[in-house]
Order: C-alpha cells, then structure tokens, then sequence
C-alpha cells in the first residue's frame, strides 16, 4: 500500500529527522505494527497534501513580489476579476486531492479500526491461524494504571508487558474520569472511560522499553501518569509473568484502596487477581454493595409497563434488604448517597 | 435603485449626476424587530432541541428506578395540554381584537391566556411535587434528570410568558395599541405559540411514548 | 449565638476569607500590580475629569462605532492576560524536566492552561471579531447604526462582565483545572467540587448570552438595512462573511447554553446527565460541546477571510476575484461545519464508518477553502500591490495557515488522529491556524480600519515590527510543537521525564519571547501614534484608496455615518461611486433619527454578573435578590418608550460643513 516514492520520500525525511540532534520521531518510526501503519498513512497524506501546498505557497511569494507596486514591468488588469476555466482549476484541483485522501481514509480507518483483530503481524507475516491474542485489561485510575492479565491471574500497576510479535487484544476502562491509553511505539490511542469498555489490538515487534501514558488531561496527577511498555521475547515474558506471580493477591478491598487517588506510584505486582474483577470495575460494582451497571441497563431494558407503582419497583427490582427501606419508603434517598459517591 | 427626483439642491455638478449616489430622501430601514425575535426564537428551538436530544440519549437510563410509564398520570397530563393548547387559541383571540383595534376586548382575551397559562403551570408544578416527594426528583436517574429539565425549561419559559403577558398588558393599558406595543404583542403571539408548539413535542416524545408500551 | 455564623453562611455561602490566595506569590504580586494600574487609571480619569464623557459617551453609548472599539479594547487587554498565562506555560515547560518540578505546582498550571483556552476564544477572539463586525458592517452597508442598538451595548457589557467573573476568578477563590472545554466526569461535582468550573460556566453563560443576541443583531441588521441598491450579491465580503458567522452563532451558541446548563444542573442539583452513575452519560458532552466548538472556530475564521478579501483587494487595485465564488465557498464552509464535530473525538471508539465519514466530511471543508486562497492569490495576480502593514500580515496568513490547514487535514485522517490526538503536534495545528488565520486577520482589519475609527493611521514602522516578530515568533514557538507532537509528547503536561525534549521547548520559549516583543511593538506603536497624529492623519476618509462604502464617510465617521443613505450600483460600491464621478452633497439635509445612549445595558449586565457571583459561591440570597432585581430593571426598562431622537439638519450641516474645510484644505 505504501508507494515506492513515498518510501523514497520517507527515507529522505527519516534521513534529515536523524540529522537533527536528538530528533527521535517515535511516531514516524513506531516499533509496532499498527503504529507503523498509522505512520505511515501521516507522512503519505502529508506528502498527497505538499502537491498543493507547496505551489500555493511559492505562488504567494511570487506573486506578492512580481506583482508589486514598483515593479512597472508587471502587466495591471484591474478589472480583471473573473474566468471560469480557473475557477474549474481551482475548485478541481483540491477536489481530486480530497478524493484520494479520502480513499485512503475510508480504507485506512476500516483497516486500523482499534477494534478489529489484526489480521496481520507485521507487513510481511498474517497472524497464524491457532494464535490466540494476549488479553490484557486496562484500568485507568486517579493517576496510575492497572494492568490485568485475566489468563495469566496476574495485575501488575504502572508497568505493561508482552511478547513480541504476539497480537495483543486490550480492553480498557477507567475508574474515575476520562483518560486515554498511549503507547505511541505499538499503536494508536483509545478513551478511557468509566462505566465502559473500549478495544484495542495492536502487536510488538521489537524488544525494548517503550513510553506509554494518559492522552487525557486527568487532574492534578496527570502528568506524573506514566508507564513503561516492556516488550521482550516470549521467555523473558514468561518470566516477567512469574515475577508478578510473587506478588499479593488484588482482592476487591485492595483495589478500593487503588482508587484513592494517589500520584507517582513505584510498580507493583499483584499476584492473583479476584474473579471478574475487571467486569465488575467496568459495572462499577467491585463495591458489592452496589448494583452493577450491567444490571441497571437489564432492568431499563426490561421495564414493565405502566401498572406497577413506583415505590413497589424500586424496593423490588434493586434486590435490596427490606431494612434499608426507611419508614417513608423513601428507599431512592438512602440508595442515592452510596451509589453516587463513589 | 430609486433615483429620487427630488429638486433640492445639492450643489456643485447637476442635480441629476449627484442624485444617482444618494437618497435625499430620509431613508428609513424596514424594521427588523420581528425578523430578530423569530431569530431569538429558532435559537431557543435549538436549547430546546438539545434538550430532547439529551431526553433521547438518557431517556431509558432508568438506573433501575421508575420508567414513564410507572409515573406519568397521563388524564392531568391531557388536562394540562388542553389549558395550554387553549390558550393559544384565546391569545389567538386576542390578535385578531388588537387587528380591529379593540384594545378592551384584547386585554380580556389576554387576561384569559394568562390564567390558562398558569393554570398549565399550576398543574405542572403539582406534578413534580408529587414526583420529588415521592423521592422521584431530577437527582433519580438520568431519565428523570432529563424529564425535569426538558418539561421545567418549557415551564420556565411559560412562565416567562405569562411575566411578559402581565407587562404588556400594563402597557397596552398605558399606551394604547400603538406600534411599539403591536409589534411587542406580535413577538409575545410567536413566543406563546412556539411554546404550543414545543409542548406538542414534549407531550408526544416524553408523556406518550413514554407512558405507553 | 449559632444564629450569626448561619446567617454569614446563608449570605456568603461558600466564600470565606480563605478565598484570597495571600499564601501565593505570583498571585499576590498580580493583584498588587493590577491594583496600582487600577487606581493609576482611576486617578488620570478622576484628573482629567473624564468620568462624565467616559459615562455619557462610552459606557451609556449605543453607537455601533464605540462599541465596536470597545470590544476591541476589551479583546487587546484579555490578549495580555491570556498571553500572561502562555508565557507562564512556556517558563514552565521549559524547566521542569527529571528532578526539577518547575515553579508551577500542577495545582496552579492546569489552572493557567484552562484559563488561556478560555480567555484566549471567549475573551480575546470573539469580542475582537465581534469588535470589527460591530464597526465595520453597518458602515460597509450603508446603514447608520445596527438594527438594535440597545441590545448592541447590552451585549458588549455581557461579554465584559464575562470576562470580569474570569479575571475575578485570579483573586477570589480559582478557576477550573479541567481544560478550557471541561470535560465531565472530571468536570462534575465529585472530582471538581470547587469554585473553578462554577466561575467557568457562569462567565461563559453571562457572555454567552451577548454574543447570542450580537448574533441576532447583525443578521438582521444585514437582512434588513442595506442601502437602496445593494443586493446581496452587492454586499462587500466582509459583509458576507459577517452575515455567514452570526448565523454560525445563532446556529452553534445556544447548544453551549444548553449543554452547560446540564452541567451545572448536575453540579448545583445533583442531576445525572454526565455523571458515572444512575444513567448518566460524559459522551453526550463531548458530543454536544464539540457541536458547538466547531462552528465556534469557524465563527472565528470567517471574519479574518473576509478581511483578508478586503485587504487584498483592496492593497492590490484589484476587484476581489471570483466574488460569487468566494460567497458560495463562505456559504459552503458555514453549512459544512455543522457535519464535522466529531473529528475532535475520533479516538473515542465510535466504528470505523462513523469515524471515516466525519473524517471526509471535514477533508471536504477544505475544498472551499482552499478555492478561497486561489482567488486570493488571482486576486493579487496582474494587480498592483502595495506592502502597507495589512498586506504583511495578509501574506504572512496566506503561507501560514495553508501549513495549518494542512496539518489538520491531517488530522483528520482518524487513524493519524489516533496517533497525534491530543499530542502537541495537535496543539501546534490549532495554533497555526488560530494565530496564523485568526490573529493574522485580526491586526490586518484593527490596522485596516484603525484611521476610519480614529482619524489617523497607525505607525507603519512599529507596525512591521510587530507583524515581523509575530510572524517570526510564531514558527519559533510552534514548529517544534509538530517535532515534539510527531516524538510522541502529549499535551497539558506540567513536568516532562525526558531530558531531551528540552531543547524543543527552548526553541518554542524563544518563540514566546518574540512575540512578546510583537505585543510590546505593537503597544508602542498604539502610543507612538497617537503621538504622531498630526503627521499620520486621515483627512480624506479614503486613506487606502477604498473600495466599500466605509472609505465614502469621513475619519472618524459622525454619529449619524451618513447624512444621506448612498444607493448603490455595482459591488464595491465606493469604488464605482470614484469611478463613475460621484459628488458629495454639501446641502439639503435632513433631519436625522437616531437611537438615544442608555444605562439599561451596563446595569443588566452588572446585575447579571451579580447573580452568576452569588451563583457560584452559592450565595443563594445574593443571586435570587440579584437575579430578581434584573428582571424587575429589564421589565422596567421595557417600560421607556423614549428610546429616539432627532439629529437637527442644522447639526447635521454643521458635520458636513466641517468635513468640506477639512477636505479642501488638505487637497
């Protein structure tokens, strides 16, 4: 997909990017597949782009300086105001390079859409058949970022890793308010948001240590909310696996205690993690006290209609001890404070 | 586009020639005051349109809480319409007094707009009361946040109305019909009507088909 | 007695003596510094015993010329205070690497970029692209003032008491720290239960409500007041491109009330539209603020082309090319804003066709632009072009923001956006094109029309200088911006782990400073000018050669603009009145109806902010009792018929008189 001239162009830049001291343009030179795509679509559309900017800014100076006032030699037609061949040229010109663009862009979004599972590892080799994707479970919390490794039953906090040239599937949410998971080296970002799940696949295909953190300004310890993204061979993934292993065990109570907010948290690894943890961090129910969204949405969904009064309703379909009710039956009012305090 | 005529003298080259640039004649504009407040208006359709845009996204976030269905008393919300729609027709009444100049028969048909329009609010407010006591407020679900805030603003500028009924009554009383206040009572008509209209959507998207299956 | 700490609780809500930040040095030696040019500029008022005039007026004026000024002066102070909060960023950023936290704790940064975002769209561009519509439409259309002049200055005196809650925010309690769009949850009343974004909503909703009914005000003042013979396809374009954004704005503006309406009744009610919990839901936010924050940026953008069109036609003897063109592009531009917003949240997961169709649609507004440079460019062809100071910075705009425009093409790509959103190469793309359109445009029209508002040209050398250190300043500060956004830095960040990003971030310092040294330039030149008055006096009203019909009044205009209404024949109408030999009328004149001054607007708007005040510091009796009194002051305002009056001829001739002295003696 990517032109031969565009790879020229690419080397060209890469090559005067490199020149420039400590110019390392992470994004033009990614070490994960999907982020390399996206590269590369941002230099190609760029490149598409120059085919008109390029002429219109070196037509301004030219123009600008031919045409001024002390220059008599310059031909001055002040009535002059109108043709309808260039008003085609003009009109079409940017029109052809929008309908490119906008190809690539259709075929492009379709292809890098986060959610869609890769097809490929890299550019050279399609995902195997019998491969399965690592999963990992995100949550963005108030300032760090947990990481859960549901088929591993191990958590670790402010520190990602995975084996190289193995599809990755994140899901994402946040506990609190709206962040973004960046790694810029392995792929693009995507919201993290509380109360839902987003996706993303991406894959690996070169050790190191990589950058990641919120793109989503967060409050007070936004800044100082970063991760490393550790991408090593499936061994050392393995062992990076058993270290955590060692770690306590994320209970429900222990992650409570995780959504304090809290800033510049040392890595830390959990052990095992409580069952359905990350679904109940996603339901906002890991406080067993309260309903699970999941829940809620089954009961709005499946509203009775009309008949049944309010007040029956609520102490019903809340499945809550006929004690909380209070002598008014105002069950709402003592439900409202816990649920929305979080 | 209208080269006067007019034989005042406007010294130097012509009459004619000058006169082509200028009207000597005391240009007056049109009037825009209608024009403006139909603008005002459409930009107050689109508050309201967020509104039901965020009645439609929230609309069935119950949070296990009571639906439409289990809480609209749908018979007051029918005699609730029916004052409003009324009261249209009576301001409607009222206009065609003020076209015939008839500024007492006029005030009669507004007064009685006025009472419809709060007898509209009246009703409106008895039924939150009796939602928020029984512990069914704004603060439940986003569902009832968003019924209280669509049905209250459509309330809140009735009552607006019905404050601006009461002024230009007052100064049509002091005034008389001149043009200033015919003009004030055009706006007020599109202002009320617009609020009929308006509740014909809130009647329709959140009491009906909200309360029925 | 527990009765007196209720009742100071009842009156002062939540404001205490803890409100006033004495513990912080940099807002300490602010408010001592703001409190001296305060009482300087009180005691040279006091001395020059311009209180009366500056009442009678300025403040009580419901002339379309001083409120116009007015807005700009409003817009070139709220410059320096949000250029303040830049320059804080940059001292900042340009530091805090490793073990070094900088001087700004997080806790007063996101404050200061939240409060430059804010005051720099609502309080600096806005008002000054208002300022100009104001002063400059109803002169272009031959019309004496707007078609509701009242609700003109009412709405000057909104925005200014806008811009009041956001400055007051600096010495009484804190501004938000959540962005200058503020994002729920973390905008809500769970992660943000202070004053912040309460003092934000108020002071957008105060000025909101201006720029709604100023919306209003020009569009029908457009429809319905245009001199005899001006079709609408005679207008100027910076008639049209005014028009097309005051329907941007009675279009876009009300979704901004409405949707922080919902957030502060979630805040103040404890509603659940953007909550977590019980059914709310953020997205909804994004989505309805983006609805309005695109048009927005086009309200901004639409005013600078349209002078931009003026400008070049204007400095090249040229007519404008392709004029039915340019008005079918700024249609085309207005309508298609409406179907772009999403690309501000690409990376919010909706599918890949949502995102793919947004993405086009905003790639196709580039298409309309894109003619619009061309014709600017054919313009400039084959005409004579003279390098005044708002033909520099026309040029200057026509190179840069194509660069602009093309990064958020870019941008728009949504699998580029998914790596460069919210990054600072995203902040340089805004930048680019905020200060390389809007800006850019702005000094072009403010140096433009500044000899027809004040009977003297600016200074042309302070005026280069400025525009040079803007222009060379700004690549300064925002190339390495793109360097850092493509290297994978994200932005509203206080403090960086990597070393070597710091030199970027000296370069975009340096930046900074140069276009300090514009603002300071152009400062000067404002005195210098004004000193040099005499020397750079417009005398003929046409000291450009003019092509619309503001360059056939004199400099400054009389009150009444034009003692008889001109009938136009041709597009650029004072250009084909030149032409075809025109003379003005020295006798003959007519009375003149004319709209009277009035205090109603100034005490709406000051009761007005008294409620918002009340509103946020939950002073509930002061807000009702404020809230009450503006309806009651509004009701009884309505009650004064006696809003006209007439301009004697005996007057009028007397204007005209002094005008033809003047004119003859300066042949």
């Amino acid at each position: 997909m990517v032109s031969s001239r565009a790879i020229g162009y690419l080397l060209v830049l890469s090559l005067s990017c490199t020149m420039l001291a400590g110019c390392d343009m992470v994004l033009l030179r990614p070490s994960g597949y999907v982020a390399a795509q996206q590269g590369h679509l941002v230099v190609l559309s760029t490149l598409l782009m120059l085919l008109i900017v390029v002429p219109v800014i070196a037509l301004t100076l030219v123009f600008a300086w031919h045409y001024r006032e002390s220059n008599a030699a310059a031909r001055y037609t002040p009535e002059w105001d109108h043709s309808i061949q260039l008003e085609l040229l003009i009109w079409s010109a940017p029109l052809l390079i929008i309908i490119g663009l906008g190809a690539l862009t259709w075929i492009g979004t379709h292809t890098l859409d986060p959610y869609r599972s890769l097809t490929r590892i890299d550019a050279k080799r399609p995902v195997p058949d019998d491969v399965e994707p690592l999963n990992i479970e995100v949550v963005a919390l108030d300032w760090k970022w947990l990481f859960i490794y549901p088929d591993q039953n191990i958590a670790v906090m402010n520190e990602l890793a995975a084996p190289v040239d193995a599809p990755i599937h994140f899901k994402i949410t946040a506990s609190s308010v709206m962040n973004s998971f960046f790694v810029p080296a392995l792929a693009g970002q995507i919201y993290a948001m509380p109360g839902m799940a987003t996706s993303l696949n991406a894959v690996i295909n070169r050790p190191g240590e990589y950058e990641g953190f919120s793109a989503n300004y967060s409050g007070a310890g936004f800044s100082a909310m970063r991760f490393k993204f550790l991408g090593m061979s499936p061994a050392d993934f393995d062992g990076w696996v058993q270290k955590a292993k060692a770690g306590a065990e994320l209970s429900r109570g222990s992650y409570m205690q995780l959504e304090q907010p809290s800033e510049r948290e040392p890595v830390r690894r959990y052990g095992g993690v409580a069952p359905d943890l990350f679904d109940a961090i996603v339901n906002r129910c890991v406080d067993q006290g309260k309903m699970c969204l999941r829940e809620m949405m089954a009961m709005d969904e499946h509203r009775p209609s009309g008949g049944r009064p309010a007040r029956e309703s609520i102490a019903l379909n809340l499945g809550l001890d006929a004690a909380v009710c209070k002598a008014d039956n105002s069950a709402a009012g003592d439900l409202l404070p816990s649920v929305y305090r979080d | 586009m209208s080269e006067s005529t007019a034989s005042v003298a406007l010294g130097a080259v012509g009459g004619g020639q000058a006169l082509r640039f200028y009207d000597s004649g005391g240009h007056h504009p049109e009037n825009g005051t209608l024009l403006g407040f139909w603008l005002y208006l459409m930009s107050d359709c689109l508050v309201f349109t967020c509104l039901f845009a965020a009645y439609g996204v929230l609309g069935r976030n119950y949070a296990g809480g009571p639906s439409g269905a289990d809480l609209f008393a749908l018979p007051l919300v029918a005699v609730n319409t029916s004052l409003l729609l009324l009261s249209s027709i009576t301001y409607g009444f009222a206009m065609i007094e003020m076209q015939r100049k008839r500024q007492g028969a006029m005030l009669i048909w507004l007064a009685l707009t006025g009472l419809l329009g709060a007898g509209f609010i009246g009703i409106e407010l008895h039924e939150f009361a009796n939602l928020i006591h029984e512990g069914n407020g704004p603060q439940r679900s986003a569902f009832l946040s968003s019924f209280f805030t669509l049905v209250g603003t459509h309330g809140l500028h009735v009552t607006f109305g019905i404050v601006w009924l009461l002024t230009l009554m007052a100064q049509v009383a002091r005034h008389g019909l001149i043009a200033a206040n015919r003009r004030r009572l055009m706006c007020l008509s599109m202002f009320w009507h617009f609020l009929d209209v308006i509740w014909i959507g809130v009647f329709t998207f959140v009491y009906l088909m909200g309360a029925l299956p | 007695m527990s009765e007196q700490p209720d009742l100071a609780k009842l009156v002062f809500g939540r404001l205490t003596w803890e409100a006033i930040p004495l513990h912080d040095p940099i807002l300490l030696t602010t408010f001592v510094a703001v409190a001296i040019g305060g009482v300087a500029i009180v005691a040279a008022i006091t001395y020059f015993r311009a209180w009366g005039p500056l009442w009678r007026d300025w403040i009580t004026s419901i002339d379309h010329k001083k409120i116009g000024v007015m807005y700009v002066i409003l817009g070139l102070v709220m410059l320096l205070r949000g250029f303040s909060d830049a320059v804080m960023m940059r001292a900042q950023q340009v530091v805090a690497f490793g073990d070094a936290m900088g001087y700004l704790p997080p806790h007063h940064y996101d404050q200061i970029f939240t409060a430059h975002g804010v005051i720099m769209i609502f309080f600096v561009a806005m008002p000054l692209v208002t300022g100009l519509m104001n002063f400059a439409v109803p002169l272009q259309i031959g019309a004496r003032d707007v078609a509701f002049p009242f609700l003109n200055n009412f709405s000057f005196w909104m925005t200014a008491c806008g811009a009041g809650l956001v400055m007051m925010s600096l010495f009484v309690g804190e501004f938000a720290r959540t962005g200058w769009l503020a994002y729920p949850p973390l905008s809500g009343i769970i992660s943000s239960p202070d004053v912040g974004v309460d003092y934000y909503i108020w002071s957008l909703q105060v000025a909101g409500v201006g720029t709604m009914l100023s919306g209003v005000n020009l569009i029908a003042t457009i429809v319905k007041m245009r001199a005899p013979g001006m079709s609408m396809m005679k207008m100027p374009i910076f008639t049209w491109t005014a028009l097309c954004t005051n329907v941007l704005i009675v279009a876009a503006f009300p979704v901004l009330t409405a949707v922080l309406a919902l957030l502060s009744l979630d805040r103040y009610v404890g509603t659940n539209f953007f909550t977590n919990d019980l059914g709310g839901n953020p997205m909804m936010y994004v989505n309805l603020i983006w609805i309005w924050g695109h048009p927005e940026v086009y309200i901004l953008i639409l005013p600078a082309f349209g002078i931009f069109s003026e400008v070049v036609s204007t400095f090249s003897g040229k007519r404008l090319f392709g004029y039915a063109s340019m008005v079918y592009a700024t249609v085309v531009i207005t309508i298609l804003s409406y179907l772009v917003w999403l690309h501000h949240f690409f990376t919010m997961g909706s599918g890949a066709s949502v995102n793919a169709f947004f993405g086009i649609t905003t790639m196709i507004i580039s298409i309309p632009t894109g003619a619009k440079m061309f014709n600017w460019l054919f313009t400039m062809y084959r005409g004579r072009i003279r390098f005044e100071t708002p033909m520099l910075w026309t040029l200057s705009f026509m190179v840069t923001f194509v660069v602009g425009g093309m990064t958020g093409v870019l941008l728009a790509v949504p699998p580029a956006d998914f790596v460069l959103h919210n990054s600072l190469f995203l902040v340089a793309h805004f930048h680019n094109v905020i200060i390389g359109g809007v800006l850019f445009g702005l000094m072009a029209g403010i140096t433009y029309w500044f000899p027809k508002a004040f009977g003297y040209k600016l200074d042309p050398f302070w005026g280069k200088c400025s525009f040079w250190f803007w222009t060379i300043g700004f690549y300064f500060a925002f190339m390495p911006l793109y360097v850092l956004g493509l290297m994978g830095v994200t932005r509203r960040l206080s403090h960086f782990d990597d070393a070597s990003l710091q030199i970027w971030f000296q370069f975009a310092a340096f930046g900074a400073f140069l276009i300090l040294l514009g603002i300071l330039s152009f400062i000067v030149q404002l005195v210098v000018s004004f000193r040099r008055r005499a020397s750079l006096a417009d005398t003929t009203g046409d000291p450009w050669n003019g092509r619309t019909l503001e360059w056939s009044t004199s400099s400054p205009p009389p009150v009444y603009n034009f003692a008889f209404t001109p009938i136009v024949h041709d597009s650029d109408a004072w250009y084909d009145m030149k032409k075809r030999g025109h003379v003005r009328p020295v006798a003959g004149f007519v009375p003149i109806h004319m709209p009277k001054n009035t205090a109603a607007g100034f005490v709406l708007a000051v009761l007005s902010t008294i409620c918002a005040f009340g509103m946020i510091w939950h002073m509930w009796p002061v807000a009702a009792a404020g809230f009450v009194t503006l309806i009651v002051a509004a009701i009884l305002h309505t009650f004064n018929y006696d809003r006209e009056f007439y301009i004697p001829a005996e007057a009028v001739l007397r204007a005209e008189d002094a005008r033809t002295r003047l004119l003859a003696s300066h042949v």
